[in-house]
């Protein structure tokens, strides 16, 4: 198959060797899981039980709020023993809502509803069933899928696109549930597909991944599905690099995918749909790879929802030294995190302990405006003029030369040789946008409720004035009537 | 604790210093050349002219208040000076080195702000602040000669006459010849043996008469992906194709391609001096112009201009229009139009 360019890109060093041969295992049953509300975007999912409240494994236990959001399960079955602050798997730290569940060791399932041919169902179930699990985008932007699905259904996607690029280093969760559960994964493919009315389903995989490639091709055959080798290189996973990659065709600035009609998912999302539609299961685990320098044995584990990081760190092995940084996720795109009490939510990918060689940190120094990040940048941006504006408050200008148009990938920062953190400029410029627009929104309101307020006051005032003047119109006719009336009296008598 | 860090948490072996590093180790085997082509008094030449860039940034950023190491391991004053000694005459005095390193590095660079900040390239403003200010001496050249060591640092430090050694560069001759109504074709006879140039074995600034050296220096530094080949291939294409042209519609007043590409600071500038990432636009296309523009105006500069060489000239004219070009010329962005304005979606 024709791939077409993609203009930038950086090539880390993959590191995915010190992982990728490492069978998926699951991790012991844990004694206590933390279930944040919120791990997809959108808004948080309300609980639904009480503290004391015996679950059975994935039953039910905060449902989805509004229009984007996503319902949460029961990982095992046990006792809900608090509800309330639980430290987030976020930089920052905070506490976010969390369910907290004790393990009562029989890890005893709700129900299971077995489905025996899923494809005949209706799109509209298929779409309905990944709802009801609480299945989010596994790729990290944890956006809810089912929703994902109805939107792209109403607009008419030909061609479905499923990302198994892993193109972040050292992660290599993705590769192993594709050389591992290829044909679940397939027939989750299938039913994504078959719920959109997908005309054509591409499956990207990097180049590096052989296994892989060769795992899917096998369990692709005799079916629409065909899967495409990609070259290897970052950012190759990104929902719009691979829509180029494989298509040709650009998302318009500022719209989605289903603009152009295509729709993108995740190959491990795929994986959790199949369950939820043919067995009913709903998503209660993922696979994370534990990998980085400082890990004794990496891995990749089979992890529970809400397991504490410390145990998937401490099960192979733990450290071989002490761990300069601690990340969720890749090294491109992670989040650095402090605290190991932190829980796996439906987005963790990775867990990284990097050594400091690993990282490879630097003071900033000036930049020479060498363009290697213009070079390196996946969307066409001039990173170093954009980090310049930003560095003198000049928001305006950084968005004119494009800064909302920036997927923060990391290539500009990882190929800086000033080191200077262009991401971290974008994110908190944009974080910086972001709050301008909320408070102009703010004062706008505050605005439109004082006018109405002054508004309001005039009219009472007003109102009273007439009332008053009413009243004296009433009281002087009045007089003037008794007046009359004495005066014709006096006439009369006269 | 450290403060959290963003992401990425990985970095490409890379830094400021092992950049400069890189373009110091090209230009290494040119200016070794020069040093044997020449003898002592180049190698007084250079030593003066890094001590006194390295003392004189050192002694600026410190009035500035602002650490003085890291300002010296970035490399960038060496560079500038080395750049600079190469495009002098090897047997110049040693004030011209110190005059010229102490304005590349303070007035052509810190004065504006430090590294990366600087308008025009440091070492091409201060060439043409010296041959401006100093003319006698910035073209007083000498064929290869080794004098001894002792003989060299009369040369050098105490003015001692060269007048048994001085000569003329190819491009100052050929001026002078056509001043006195010589054309070319008598002008090159005994002057131009394409051979010697090719290998640098002529008259010449310390570091720019080895035109194969330098440009396996460039070839060396696109390989280590340090520069593009936009900026050097075009602006020997500025030079060559006008030099086609004219020479093949009057061969006798304009000089051929070979002529050029091989004299003066041509392979220099294309390689080391065009490339300067500071001074240079920031995207490929934009830099294939800058380069373009200056190999024409060198050209023009050369052919009709007072000077007998315009590669300093010609840098500086496009450093001041490096901004007008970033201006206009930017990359396509994802899912826009060439204007900036969102593709539309189809179907």
């Amino acid at each position: 198959m024709k791939l077409f360019d993609l203009k930038g890109g950086v090539h880390p060093e993959g590191k995915k060797d010190l992982s990728a041969e490492r069978h998926i295992r699951a991790l012991p049953l844990p004694k206590k899981l933390y279930v944040p509300l919120q791990q997809h975007i959108g808004a948080p999912a309300t609980p639904i039980v009480n503290v004391g409240n015996k679950v059975l494994k994935g039953q039910l236990i905060a449902t989805a709020q509004g229009a984007v959001s996503s319902s949460i399960h029961a990982p095992t079955s046990g006792t809900i023993t608090a509800l309330g602050d639980h430290v987030a798997p976020h930089p920052s730290g905070l506490p976010v809502p969390t369910i907290t569940l004790e393990s009562d060791g029989e890890d005893r399932w709700f129900m299971t509803r077995i489905v025996d041919d899923p494809l005949a169902l209706a799109p509209e179930e298929v779409a309905a069933c990944v709802a009801a699990a609480g299945i989010v985008g596994l790729g990290g932007a944890t956006f809810p899928s089912a929703l994902k699905l109805n939107l792209s259904r109403s607009s008419g996607v030909q061609t479905l696109i499923m990302n198994g690029g892993e193109c972040e280093p050292y992660l290599t969760c993705d590769d192993r549930i594709m050389r591992e559960r290829a044909v679940e994964i397939v027939e989750g493919i299938r039913l994504i597909a078959h719920a959109v009315a997908a005309k054509e389903i591409l499956v990207g995989i990097e180049d590096n991944k052989p296994e892989a490639i060769a795992a899917m091709q096998e369990a692709a055959q005799g079916t629409t599905v065909k899967v495409v080798a990609m070259p290897s290189m970052y950012p190759m996973g990104s929902e719009k690099q691979i829509i180029q990659v494989l298509t040709g065709n650009e998302v318009p600035a500022g719209g989605r995918p289903a603009d152009i009609g295509v729709l993108v998912h995740n190959v491990a999302t795929a994986f959790a749909v199949q369950q939820a539609v043919r067995y009913g299961k709903p998503l209660i685990s993922r696979i994370v790879t534990i990998s980085g320098g400082a890990i004794l044995q990496p891995c990749n584990l089979e992890v529970l929802i809400g397991t504490p990081l410390q145990e998937l760190i401490d099960f192979n092995g733990g450290y071989t030294q002490p761990a300069a940084r601690l990340v969720l996720g890749g090294p491109m795109m992670g989040q650095q995190f402090t605290n190991t009490n932190v829980p796996v939510v439906k987005g963790t990918s990775g867990v990284l302990a990097l050594l400091a060689s690993e990282i490879g940190h630097a003071e900033a120094s000036p930049c020479i405006r060498c363009s290697t990040c213009v070079r390196a940048c996946p969307v066409g941006l001039l990173p170093l003029e954009m980090a310049a504006h930003i560095r003198t408050a000049d928001l305006t200008g950084a968005v004119a030369l494009g800064l909302k148009d920036c997927i923060a990938c990391g290539s500009c920062s990882y190929v800086c040789p000033a080191h200077i953190p262009l991401v971290h400029f974008f994110n908190y410029a944009k974080g910086d946008l972001a709050a301008q627009e909320r408070s102009k929104l703010k004062q706008e309101a505050t605005k439109k409720l004082a006018e109405a307020r002054n508004e309001r006051l005039a009219r009472i005032e007003r109102e009273r004035a007439e009332a008053a003047a009413k009243r004296k119109a009433a009281r002087e006719a009045k007089e003037r009537a008794a007046k009359e009336a004495a005066a014709k009296a006096a006439e009369e008598a006269v | 604790m450290n403060p959290i860090a963003h992401s990425p948490h990985a970095h490409a072996p890379v830094s400021i210093g092992k950049v400069m590093g890189t373009v110091l180790l090209a230009l290494t085997p040119a200016t070794l050349f020069g040093f044997w082509l020449y003898g002592w008094p180049a190698v007084n030449l250079w030593a003066v002219a890094l001590i006194a860039a390295i003392l004189g940034e050192a002694f600026v950023v410190r009035m500035q208040g602002r650490k003085v190491r890291p300002v010296l391991m970035d490399g960038s004053g060496i560079l500038t000076a080395w750049l600079l000694v190469l495009s002098l005459p090897p047997y110049a005095p040693w004030w011209i080195a110190v005059l010229g390193s102490l304005f590349a590095v303070i007035i052509g660079k810190q004065v504006f702000g430090g590294l990366g900040q600087n308008v025009f390239n440091p070492a091409m403003a201060a060439r043409v602040m010296l041959l401006i200010s100093f003319p006698l001496e910035m073209t007083t050249w000498v064929a290869p000669a080794t004098p001894g060591f002792m003989e060299s640092l009369r040369i050098t430090f105490f003015s001692q006459p060269i007048d048994g050694m001085a000569s003329a560069s190819l491009l100052g001759h050929v001026k002078t010849e056509f001043t006195r109504g010589i054309g070319l074709d008598q002008a090159l006879t005994g002057y131009y043996a394409p051979l010697d140039m090719l290998w640098g074995s002529r008259t010449g600034s310390l570091g720019e008469t080895a035109a194969v050296l330098l440009l396996i220096g460039g070839l060396f530094l696109i390989a280590r992906r340090i520069i593009t080949w936009h900026a050097p291939f075009a602006m020997l294409l500025g030079v060559a194709v006008p030099a086609l042209l004219f020479n093949a519609i009057d061969g006798n007043h304009y000089a051929g391609p070979m002529v050029h590409l091989l004299s003066g600071g041509l392979m220099l500038g294309a390689f080391f001096i065009v490339t300067d990432p500071v001074t240079s636009p920031n995207t490929a296309l934009g830099q294939f112009i800058f380069g373009l523009s200056c190999g024409l105006l060198t050209w023009i500069v050369r052919t009709w201009g007072g000077y007998p060489e315009g590669v300093a000239f010609a840098v500086l004219l496009m450093n001041a229009a490096t901004p007008i070009i970033d201006q206009y010329v930017k990359p396509r962005i994802y899912g826009r139009d060439r204007k900036g304005a969102a593709l539309t979606a189809n179907k």
